[in-house]
């Protein structure tokens, strides 16, 4: 793989990479392929195809003509400045990849991956799904594109996530619920690995994060660096600087790499990948791959993963469904190790202190996913002081989540609904917070949601 | 010189494929799946091929996902899977060890590679681990003296089926078909064809064909063009099943008439 931009034909430009990976698609010690041989010839297939279609000017107008039209970019860049009481004062900026079509940043790779599926002539895609974004964001482009769909989807996922798998069935897609394991977003990768490797010869895995076997990593962001590609701009528009930070939640890192790639080599910005800490990294209840795992094998790359003395994966715990997962995207473990990103965790909490926050103050609701990066601006706005510019990525929007969060703060009149904790038990208005009728109190916040 | 060559050179010489049956350790427990091994030596295997539990089973199919999710549950590890490979060397058959990567990784690859050839195992085979990710375990194996079985599937290309050949030693894992282990009616064509090919990019190594397997008369198929007959699911039912020890053994009568039924592959 080049990692220098290829020679620009007409006025579509793709932007440099970053140095990695290398050509057999290892950053560092991280990433690889640990994949069974029989499906080695579909990985160079699927290279050789991307390498020749990213600098292919038919492709890159097609692309771009889709970005635009379809998806509805570039999304703005929102400052939310009554949130911005709550993170000690620093200025805060969203990228609102919550505007996309389909509704988060998955949309951006999909439409990407499954342009390439039609270029190798395949007429079936497959994905995973955690959340159901990607599942989503996939039904959608293969109707687009007339593409036939199955997605698999872990039950205890679907349960949690009904209104996306009836979003992916009214697209078209099949869905298949994933019984093994944990029954969550890792089996449901399992069994589409599974799929793939037997039905290879029709059938293109559009995988849904930057995580997975060479090429998914590089390929992945290289559709999702758009983010931080527009971003960068728009904040030198309208700031004149760059920001101080940029935050975004990781699960297994696609938004984040997103939004991080083209700011890599400003030395200046801090990179901050908030991770799903669950009910507290020390819990063991959680999803904190790189703060609580250490380096290891899962689907298909090395990387940081939670895992036991066995070598075993350990199920992970998340409140959000799209960061409930045990591994994470080799170029995210290969940030942290050469130190140019730093990552957190964010209880599950916190995330909702925060995702009430949002909705409260600016008339936003988030996605729980990235309600994690909320609660990680509120946390370093109170370090970094009030002079500070920091760049959220709000990846997704929470009209999915809505469900869970009537739960979580106990909402609605439902007597078959567990409360579980509300806010006035887990939430303290953070210190220095603007006065308490403006801060987000328990019940009052929820009856308002 | 490769103790797995060596056997199946040895099944050769006596105008037959070599049978190589496969079991995880723990399940339904340690013991059991123990016994269990012995009892297919017993009976005529020539190796055992013995798994480690893994969570993310990736290449296998539900069979023995089903089993091998029981013995991840219950904590079996590597010091069980050593265990089995004493018992297995004990009863007068070939251990070689199946694992995905990540358990090997984080035990230690040359811990592991020592205590394996310690306990008198063979080698590994390993379905998640292509040769170009394997530069410790290349060096490891050296060492240590083990065998490194890596797989080909139908869809490898000439140039990696000498690569890959070429970095094996023991014998060469022929997946038969694209997808997951699991018995099938048919063993496909697909398996004569490759071993063809896999023989025309390095001739010298032993090619023992798996996935799909079940029963005598497919292994009397396979054993007409390959040197060894690979069955795993088939074993993983009986035991699912609960027929134990005993149905091990009746299934291995079976598969070791079938290897002989067939006369020397070509």
């Amino acid at each position: 793989m080049t990692t220098t931009s290829p020679p620009q034909t007409g006025e579509l430009s793709l932007p440099a990479r970053p140095g990695w990976p290398d050509e057999t698609g290892h950053f560092g010690i991280f990433g690889g392929r640990f994949v069974p041989e029989a499906l080695i010839a579909a990985l160079d297939e699927l290279t050789e195809a991307y390498e020749a279609m990213r600098v292919d000017p038919a492709f890159l107008e097609e692309f771009a003509r889709l970005q635009r039209d379809y998806t509805g970019r570039p999304s703005p860049v929102t400052e939310v400045p009554k949130f911005a009481e709550h993170c000690g004062g620093a200025r805060v900026l969203l990228k609102r990849e919550d505007l996309n079509h389909t509704g988060s940043h998955k949309i951006n790779n999909v439409l990407g991956q499954a342009l390439l599926t039609k270029r190798i002539g395949k007429t079936r895609v497959i994905a995973e799904t955690g959340a159901g974004q990607h599942g989503v964001a996939t039904a959608t482009a293969a109707a687009l594109m007339g593409l036939s769909c199955t997605v698999y989807m872990g039950e205890e996922d679907t349960r949690r996530q009904a209104l996306n798998v009836a979003r992916m069935r009214l697209l078209g897609a099949e869905v298949i619920p994933v019984t093994t394991g944990s029954r969550t977003l890792k089996d449901a990768i399992n069994e589409a690995f599974r799929d793939w490797v037997t039905n290879v010869e029709t059938t293109n895995y559009v995988f849904g994060t930057v995580a997975g076997p060479h090429p998914f990593p590089a390929m992945v962001r290289d559709f999702q660096r758009v983010i931080g590609d527009e971003a960068r701009a728009q904040v030198l528009e309208r700031e004149g600087r760059l920001p101080d930070a940029v935050l975004a939640c990781v699960g297994g890192g696609s938004n984040a790499i997103g939004i991080f790639t083209a700011f890599v080599p400003d030395d200046g910005v801090r990179l901050i990948g908030l991770e799903a800490g669950g009910d507290g990294v020390d819990t063991g209840r959680h999803a904190a791959t790189i703060t609580g795992g250490s380096p290891g094998v899962l689907h298909g790359a090395r990387s940081y993963l939670l895992q036991d003395h066995n070598g075993q994966t350990i199920e992970s715990h998340s409140i959000s469904a799209g960061l409930d997962y045990p591994g994470v995207g080799p170029e995210h473990s290969y940030l942290n190790d050469i130190g140019r990103a730093e990552y957190r965790p964010v209880t599950d909490a916190e995330a909702m202190e925060a995702f009430a926050l949002l909705c409260r103050t600016e008339g936003i609701i988030p996605a729980i996913e990235s309600a994690h990066a909320l609660a990680g601006a509120m946390k370093l706005g109170q370090e970094v002081g009030p002079d500070a510019l920091l760049l959220v990525n709000l990846s997704g929007r929470g009209d999915k989540d809505v469900e869970t969060a009537s739960r979580w703060f106990g909402l609605g009149d439902r007597e078959d609904v567990d409360p579980g904790p509300g806010l006035d038990t887990e939430q303290q208005p953070t210190e220095g917070a603007v006065s308490n009728d403006e801060a987000v109190a328990g019940q009052d916040a929820g009856e308002e949601l | 010189m490769s103790i797995l060559a060596e056997r199946i050179g040895a099944a050769k010489a006596e105008g037959r494929a070599a049978l190589i049956g496969y079991l995880p350790v723990g399940y339904p427990d340690v013991d059991t799946s123990i016994e269990a091994m012995v009892a297919m030596v017993e009976a005529g295997c020539d190796a055992i091929e013995i798994g480690v539990p893994y969570s993310d089973p990736g290449i296998d199919g539900p069979v023995i996902q089903e089993a091998v999710d029981v013995a991840v549950r219950a904590g079996v590890g590597i010091p069980d899977v050593l265990r089995a490979v004493r018992a297995v060397a004990h009863a007068g058959a070939v251990p070689v060890v199946m694992t995905y990567w990540n358990p090997i990784e984080r035990y230690g690859v040359e811990r592991f590679a020592t205590d394996l050839a310690a306990a008198g195992g063979a080698g590994l085979i390993t379905p998640d681990l292509i040769p170009e990710e394997a530069g410790e375990w290349i060096a490891a194996s050296d060492r240590a003296g083990l065998d490194r079985v890596f797989l080909v599937a139908p869809s490898s290309t000439d140039a990696r089926l000498r690569s890959t050949t070429e970095a094996s030693r023991g014998f060469v894992y022929v997946a038969s078909t694209m997808g997951v282990t699991g018995a099938r009616d048919t063993v496909s064509d697909a398996a004569r064809t490759l071993v063809a090919r896999t023989r025309q990019a390095r001739p010298d190594i032993a090619l023992c064909v798996g996935l799909g397997v079940s029963n005598g008369d497919q292994a009397a198929e396979i054993a007409a063009f390959a040197d060894g007959v690979i069955v795993g699911s088939a074993y993983v039912r009986e035991m699912l099943e609960g027929r134990g020890a005993e149905g091990v053994r009746a299934l291995t009568a079976d598969l070791a008439e079938g290897v002989r039924r067939a006369g020397v592959p070509a």
